[in-house]
């Protein structure tokens, strides 16, 4: 049994750990994130580790990229992402990762770097984004070599 | 005369390469049956159309699908009397494959002395707290998940019938109204993955239609039978969404609403699933 105090405890401590997190806000302009959401370039190579990873992007659980024809199960959810970076500028594939709901209406997929809005999200997820910054950047510089 | 026969005959075979091209796309080549008028989907597909050879042929010998195991423990349990009362399930209902037939494809029914729906699972353990004073069954115990295949089985090639109109028109509402919403990290919805995107890989996992008509359904990758609120918690939490509770009244709605997007298929139980 659990005491009632622990549970009020515990409920404290989630509440402190959502406040903890502010909420993300982006600096659309026209479409696109035209600024590094860290300052700084990404690395293509640890793109594509968090593009491959399955509690990271999962990317490839709905798009093809030839590419990276030697991993398994390309999904088949989203559009093929070969020559995405002849398609839309650096700038405009920063928001898409981030958050494709600006761009694309109703679309399935997930807001990578968005903390707020969401609904019944698991309490270890609370004001988490599924991406940092950084992963996005990375992600972002990876795409870039998609030509 | 010779000319223009051969002509339709050139427009036959042109019809037939266009329609196998079709057939070759998504939902042509699964079987289905062709939806009710106002429904969602234009053909109803099982979740059985879309597995492999294998895992059908699994499902389609009795022998060897090992969901019948969970069917004999049950066929045991069903004479076994427990409680109180000194009753069984057949002192009251007699020959299940008689009494039974029909029942499990028409979950959730409503009921008048609860003034809401019940599903077999809860339907089971009403009759063991009030007519067998036994003990009810807790959600996934391996007794509760048999005897809920045992009685859906005794409908299995029946169609799936609900009554979606009346007390139960509020539920389904409310059953529709959490098909379609966004829940997670993820943000995806029923809809997202199992209406707008059946028939497609998501990384290694073919999405099919979502349907109920198969469960309890025996998983592969479980090895052991699965009921429906536990696929639907597990939906729930892979997008990173906090699931409703088993047989709560918000799991019964929907329950209640992926019964009705599976109107007219045949029950399944036990299917078996990857
Ligand atoms: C749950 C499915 C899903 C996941 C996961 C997903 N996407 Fe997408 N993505 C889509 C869909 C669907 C579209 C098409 C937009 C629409 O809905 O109209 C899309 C579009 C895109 C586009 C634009 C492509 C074009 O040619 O227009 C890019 C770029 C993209 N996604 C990148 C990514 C990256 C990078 C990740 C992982 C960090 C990712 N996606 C994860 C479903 C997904
Ligand atoms: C991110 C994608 C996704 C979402 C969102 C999702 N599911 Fe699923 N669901 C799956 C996958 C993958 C399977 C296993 C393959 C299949 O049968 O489609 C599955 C299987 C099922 C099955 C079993 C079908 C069968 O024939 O055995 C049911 C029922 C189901 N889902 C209902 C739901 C309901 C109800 C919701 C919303 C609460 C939901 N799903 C949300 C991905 C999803």
């Amino acid at each position: 049994m659990r005491s009632p105090l622990a549970a009020v405890l515990g409920c404290l401590l989630l509440a402190v750990a959502a406040q903890a997190e502010e909420p993300i806000k982006l600096d659309v302009v026209d479409g696109a994130l035209p600024k590094s959401l860290t300052g700084a370039p990404g690395s293509a190579e640890a793109g594509q580790k968090v593009f491959l990873n399955r509690t990271l992007g999962n990317c490839l659980a709905c798009h093809q990229v030839s590419s990276l024809k030697s991993e398994e199960f390309h999904g088949e959810v989203g559009p093929s992402l070969d020559g995405v970076a002849g398609r839309y500028s650096e700038a405009q594939l920063r928001l898409i990762v981030a958050n494709p709901k600006l761009i694309f209406a109703d679309t399935v997929m997930p807001a990578f770097f968005r903390n707020e809005g969401l609904n019944r999200v698991r309490p270890e997820f609370v004001g988490k984004s599924i991406l940092t910054a950084a992963q996005v950047e990375d992600v972002v510089a990876f795409l870039e070599t998609l030509k | 005369m010779v000319a223009r026969y051969d002509s339709l005959a050139l427009l036959t075979a042109v019809a037939l390469v266009l329609s196998g091209f079709a057939a070759s796309g998504q939902e042509a080549e699964r079987k289905g049956i062709p939806a009710p008028p106002g429904h969602v989907f234009k053909t109803i597909i099982s979740g059985y159309e879309y597995r492999s050879k294998e895992t059908r042929a699994l499902q389609d010998d009795d022998l060897e699908n090992p969901g019948f195991l969970a069917i004999e423990r049950a066929t045991d349990m069903w004479k076994t009397v427990e409680g109180s009362e000194g009753k069984s399930c057949m002192s009251c209902h007699g020959d299940a494959e008689t009494s039974m037939k029909g029942v499990g494809a028409a979950m959730p029914k409503w009921s008048e002395k609860l003034n809401k729906p019940v599903n077999l699972e809860q339907q089971i353990n009403i009759c063991r707290s009030e007519h067998m004073k036994a003990e009810p069954w807790a959600f996934k115990s391996q007794q509760l998940t048999d005897m809920t295949a045992f009685v859906r089985n005794q409908s299995r090639g029946m169609p799936v019938t609900v009554k979606t109109d009346g007390p139960m028109s509020p539920w389904f509402e409310k059953g529709k109204q959490i098909y379609y919403t966004r829940v997670g990290q993820l943000d995806l919805a029923c809809a997202s993955c199992h209406e707008q995107n059946n028939g497609k890989f998501l990384r290694a996992d073919f999405l099919s239609q979502g349907q109920s008509n198969g469960f309890p359904t025996y998983r592969l990758r479980d090895q052991r039978l699965i009921p429906l609120h536990e696929r639907f918690e597990g939906c729930m939490f892979d997008v990173r969404g906090v699931p409703y509770k088993p047989l709560s009244d918000e799991f019964l709605a929907l329950e209640l609403y992926v019964a009705w997007r599976g109107i007219g298929l045949p029950v399944e139980t036990p299917s078996v699933r990857n």
